[in-house]
């Protein structure tokens, strides 16, 4: 789709390697995750207990709720480990010109 | 895991009847596990309360302050509860298990037969036993009832005495004057949750509380609950004075519930005795949660875990266990409490052997401990210290030795060592 809507979220130099951070991107709470230099963003509240994930620990593709210890694929949204049972939305990532933009859709 | 024993195909099978005993978290996650693990035969889930499955931690805070429904408790919502048909029947109570022939004996309704069954029996709230303490206006809080009778006294003008200055009771306290209401903590031990946590932590918690304006009374024992004229209760303490107030709640810990277990002949021992496998006395009986006593390695002996995260991994274990899965439940202990704006979290079996590492400043507002044998962290706690704890408990798990003069230092990031 050519007509994707893509907003500046942040520099790359922000989110620190194999670590996340949280942003607001257009009015929504954003976690945004570099894992081993790729970046991935998903929205930054937890499905399970309102904590927000940027407050979390990310291993590999894995971030951890801080909250219950939940565990979400970054890369997809999917849950991996209990408590969680709901994906949380994931949203497309470029990175160009040293800064990273996300499709919110 | 998929390493099966012979037995996997027996509980597996569509004929079979698992019965789980005990509808709280524990219980909640077994139910669920049970059939993620596509198990197709009968599944009953008895429960003597009236509610689903549900997690208990949210009960002393936001459900006690009103700003969360009971509901929002529940472990699944209620398509999800149905999906898992399961036979649940709530305020029942079981009296007997017939271990011979294999089946439930209920205070009420015709026995249930079982292949193989799993105790989630959880606890009970301990009671005082002084004059009174069975009186009006005196309450515990362990369940969803329990929480939605207290939630009303927290209000402007009440006072509310709290008997027993651990986890319970100063969550209690911190919701009651987060309300409104004023809160008097009363502990028989010189220091806050002396049980669980180093002095540094006592302090930090002391001094939390007062700042909030409660009266916190160390070192003091409890007479007697009377009730005055207007039928109010009155807490006497054993030095004379006496505490007038709109609401008692006692906190002094809980008691498993292992009586079903010990009449039956199971092991038990401060609770129902299970291996590694969440497995009984009885190789067809398994249990898990707050009344299940298990051999724990950090700790290097046999305990009950009452905590959150116990409650949902054991009732896994106990589940894959029960089909005959592989399982080797050996997990760190790990628990946490809310109080005001302060997360505590500890990680790990603190041990007198233990030196201690502080990283931060203890009194601060974020500090943590470790516990270090020799170079090797073993365990670790702290207020408001998320983040660092996380890393903690991987140096934990990974057993590797740490540069001790690194790991004091705020200044080397904790993912550095």
């Amino acid at each position: 789709m050519s007509n994707t809507q893509w907003i500046d979220a942040s520099a790359v130099d922000e989110v620190p390697e194999d670590d996340v951070i949280g942003v607001m991107v257009d009015g929504r709470d954003i976690a945004m995750y570099n894992a081993g230099g790729e970046i991935f963003a998903t929205d930054n509240i937890c499905t399970h207990g309102h904590a927000r994930l940027c407050e979390g620990f990310l291993d590999g593709h894995e971030i951890e709720c801080p909250l219950h210890q939940g565990k979400f694929d970054v890369r997809t949204g999917q849950p991996t480990c209990a408590p969680v049972t709901e994906a949380i939305r994931s949203y497309p990532v470029k990175v160009e010109g040293g800064r990273i933009w996300l499709a919110l859709g | 895991m998929t390493t099966e024993r012979p037995e996997v195909a027996a509980a597996a099978c569509a004929s079979a009847t698992i019965v789980i005993v005990g509808a709280g978290q524990a219980g909640g996650w077994a139910a669920q596990t049970l059939r993620q693990e596509g198990f197709a035969g009968r599944l009953i889930l008895i429960g003597d309360e009236a509610h689903p499955p549900h997690e208990r931690p949210p009960l002393s805070k936001a459900v006690l302050a009103g700003e969360a429904l009971h509901e929002s408790t529940w472990l699944h919502k209620s398509e999800a509860f149905e999906a898992l048909d399961a036979q649940w029947l709530p305020g029942a109570r079981v009296t007997r298990i017939d271990r011979a022939g294999k089946r439930l004996e209920l205070a009420v309704g015709e026995p249930i037969a079982y292949d193989k069954l799993i105790l989630c029996t959880g606890g009970r709230a301990r009671t005082l036993s002084v004059p009174g303490a069975d009186g009006p206006g005196v309450f515990t809080l362990r369940t969803i009832d329990d929480a939605l009778a207290l939630a009303p006294l927290l209000q402007p003008g009440n006072r509310i005495v709290v008997i027993g200055g651990g986890w319970i009771g100063l969550e209690v306290a911190a919701t009651a004057c987060k309300k409104g209401a004023q809160a008097i903590v009363v502990e028989a031990q010189a220091r806050l949750c002396e049980r669980t946590v180093p002095a540094e932590i006592s302090d930090h918690l002391l001094a939390l509380h007062q700042a909030h304006g409660t009266r916190v009374i160390l070192g003091a024992g409890v007479a007697g609950v009377s009730t005055d004229a207007f039928g109010k209760p009155v807490v006497t303490l054993t030095d004379g004075e006496e505490l007038a107030c709109d609401a008692v709640v006692v906190g002094v810990g809980m008691v498993p519930n292992d009586e079903l277990a010990r009449d039956a002949g199971l092991a038990c021992d401060g609770g129902i005795v299970v291996d590694a496998c969440c497995q009984t006395s009885d190789p067809s009986i398994f249990a898990a949660g707050d009344a299940a006593a298990m051999f724990n390695p950090w700790a290097g002996r046999r305990l009950r875990l009452e905590s959150w995260q116990n409650a949902q991994e054991q009732g896994i274990a106990a589940a894959r266990s029960a089909l005959g899965l592989a399982v080797d439940y050996q997990p760190l202990p790990w628990f946490w409490s809310d109080q005001y704006d302060m997360n505590l979290q500890i990680y790990g079996v603190p041990l007198p052997s233990h030196q201690v590492v502080a990283r931060g400043t203890p009194g601060s507002a974020s500090f943590m401990l470790v516990y270090v044998d020799g170079d090797v962290v073993k365990a670790a706690l702290g207020p408001n210290a998320a983040r660092d704890l996380r890393f903690a408990r991987r140096l934990i798990e990974q057993r590797k030795p740490v540069d001790l003069a690194r790991l004091a230092d705020v200044g080397v990031p904790m993912s550095r060592l």
